[in-house]
């Protein structure tokens, strides 16, 4: 188990001061590391793999202190005995694939090198490519190499930093298999870092989310994400639609609140949040959860029902974004045999229907 | 052609550059990685030689060189005389005075190196010795002849450190370039003219390599 408990503040002339404040435990397999960018997620790899010197605390794993304040321990990133991963892979472009992956192995003898070496080659498809320069190498393929060279090694953890960025989902996914059958194994704790949503649920594993340095939430991709707790982390998470609100009245025994959307004089239930009258809140809604109707419904339990005008409409893949004014925008996503059966148009006046709970107050 | 003149300076260049290449990978090493803030205080230091006059140089070596210099006194004491007026004198002048020809271009070229490549050594188990001598050095070749080579060609074409410190003697102190000015001083023209030709050639050569690595034209992993 990898426990990660440290501060460490950033002073800059030209911003505020930046506080990462830290305090988690870290189990063998995957723990994605989310938020926004900037909220100090690479700093905490950089800490525990001795890039970077948090300012107090204590980083183990296991038995093995990697640095302690209090004891004035502090490793060196080489005797960590890790894996990282940039985003940038950082392959040495004067080796070949196979003299990258057996880099970190100088301390084995050969047998065992070449042994590490082919199993790794193996685990990761890049045997064909062992006597390629990384400039030879596809991006995906680069990818799999620089996770052979970090695995061959042995660690006893994986630090990721958006290393699958920029691939498709398929190949992402295969390579995310791949990682899986190698921790099968071993079973060390891997910490993978991204600000997409979508590597997020491509994994699907522990979440722990992060904004301007402190940890928010964690737990599974669903929970922690379908709630999102700062405007930041709801953006990140696929938040479509973030709408300054203004507290108008609470209702405390029936769990809500009602607000108003300024400029205009929309009003909202939304679940009951730790605000006062006059606050100004933020609500988080997807795009998916806001329904349509082109006559003014009834009888809904759904307490939400705002008029509005259709302003465009915008086919993208398998459904159709639009916008909606009600006074403040809105989008709303809808299939396109919805868009066919309603016949939405430019200009045509529809009613938006909004749960209660799927308006999410986010602080402001 | 003064053939022993231009052996002299031949001679003079490649030792410094040598000894140059020994001195400045160290100290280029430490300049760009660092983290001191009064490291601009010694690159400063360094960077020297390019904006003083050779005569002042020449002039403060002489003195230090000199039989009641400190080097002077030192070199007395060892080899039973004075460094000025020889070609161990030279040798130790010019490695000041084209010093910043050899840090800089190293400098450079440690300071372009990606940084995560770095890391990566690093967090592979590398010591900095070993990433230095694996990671480093091969991805910074390019600096490295650039630091020989033009360390060589300033050491080749210098003037009034030579004369300051070394003098005028004959197969000790006359260099290639002293020779030339000496020829034209006695009027001989085509003498002086033949000199002066080859040195332009070999500058030339010489800067043909060090601009044509850095365009990686011979890089051994731009595109084959």
């Amino acid at each position: 188990m990898l426990s990660v408990q440290f501060e460490k503040q950033f002073h800059s002339p030209d911003s505020p001061a930046f506080r990462l404040q830290v305090n988690e435990q870290f189990f063998p397999g995957f723990t994605v590391l989310f938020g926004p960018s900037g909220a100090g997620k690479s700093t905490i790899l950089d800490c525990i793999s001795g890039l970077q010197t948090p300012d107090s605390g204590t980083i183990s794993i296991g038995k093995q202190i990697f640095f302690a304040s209090k004891s004035k321990i502090s490793l060196p990133p080489q005797r960590r005995h890790i894996a990282y991963v940039f985003q940038s892979l950082a392959l040495f472009p004067h080796l070949t694939v196979q003299e990258n992956i057996s880099y970190g192995l100088f301390a084995s003898d050969l047998a065992q090198r070449r042994d590490r070496v082919e199993r790794a080659m193996h685990a990761f498809h890049v045997v064909e490519l062992r006597r390629r320069k990384p400039r030879e190498l596809s991006g995906g393929e680069k990818q799999r190499a620089a996770l052979a060279r970090s695995l061959a090694t042995d660690p006893q953890i994986l630090l990721l930093d958006e290393p699958l960025t920029g691939l498709d989902a398929r190949l992402r996914a295969a390579i995310l298999q791949d990682l899986r059958e190698w921790n099968d194994t071993k079973r060390i704790p891997i910490l993978y870092v991204t600000h997409n949503r979508e590597e997020v649920d491509a994994i699907g594993e522990r979440v722990v989310t992060l904004d301007q340095g402190s940890v928010l939430s964690r737990g599974n991709p669903r929970e922690v994400l379908d709630t999102p707790h700062t405007p930041a982390i709801a953006q990140a998470a696929g938040f479509e639609n973030i709408l300054s609100a203004t507290v108008e009245e609470l209702r405390p025994s029936d769990g809500i609140m009602r607000v108003v959307l300024p400029p205009s004089n929309c009003e909202l239930e939304v679940p009951l949040g730790a605000a006062k009258v006059g606050d100004q809140i933020k609500v988080a809604i997807r795009a998916g959860d806001i329904l349509l109707a082109t006559e003014q419904p009834r009888f809904l339990s759904a307490r939400n029902i705002l008029p509005g005008t259709v302003e465009s409409l915008e086919a993208r893949g398998a459904l159709v974004v639009a916008n909606l004014f009600v006074g403040v925008r809105f989008e709303v996503h809808v299939t396109p045999g919805a868009v066919r059966s309603l016949a939405l148009q430019p200009g045509m006046l529809v009613w938006l229907i909004l749960k209660t709970h799927s308006c999410h107050v986010v602080s402001a | 052609m003064n053939f022993n003149a231009i052996l002299l300076s031949l001679r003079l260049a490649a030792t410094v550059s040598l000894f140059l290449l020994v001195l400045a990978v160290p100290l280029a090493y430490w300049l760009a990685f660092s983290k001191w803030r009064g490291k601009f205080l010694l690159e400063s230091v360094v960077a020297l030689p390019l904006v003083l006059p050779p005569t002042v140089l020449g002039f403060y070596a002489l003195i230090a060189l000199g039989p009641r210099g400190a080097v002077g006194k030192l070199s007395q004491t060892v080899f039973g005389h004075s460094l000025a007026f020889t070609f161990t004198g030279l040798v130790v002048v010019s490695l000041l005075y084209s010093l910043p020809f050899a840090v800089q271009p190293l400098m450079n070229s440690f300071e372009a190196l990606d940084r995560h490549i770095l890391d990566a050594s690093a967090i592979l188990g590398a010591t900095p010795a070993r990433t230095f001598w694996k990671v480093i050095l091969p991805l910074s070749w390019p600096g490295l002849v650039s630091a020989l080579v033009l360390s060589f060609a300033h050491t080749l074409g210098e003037f009034g450190v030579v004369l300051m410190v070394g003098g005028n003697l004959p197969g000790i102190t006359r260099t290639a370039s002293i020779d030339i000015y000496d020829r034209v001083q006695s009027m001989d023209y085509s003498g002086a003219h033949s000199m002066a030709l080859l040195l332009l050639a070999i500058s030339f050569l010489v800067l043909a390599i060090v601009y044509g690595l850095n365009r990686r034209v011979w890089s051994p992993w731009s595109s084959r």
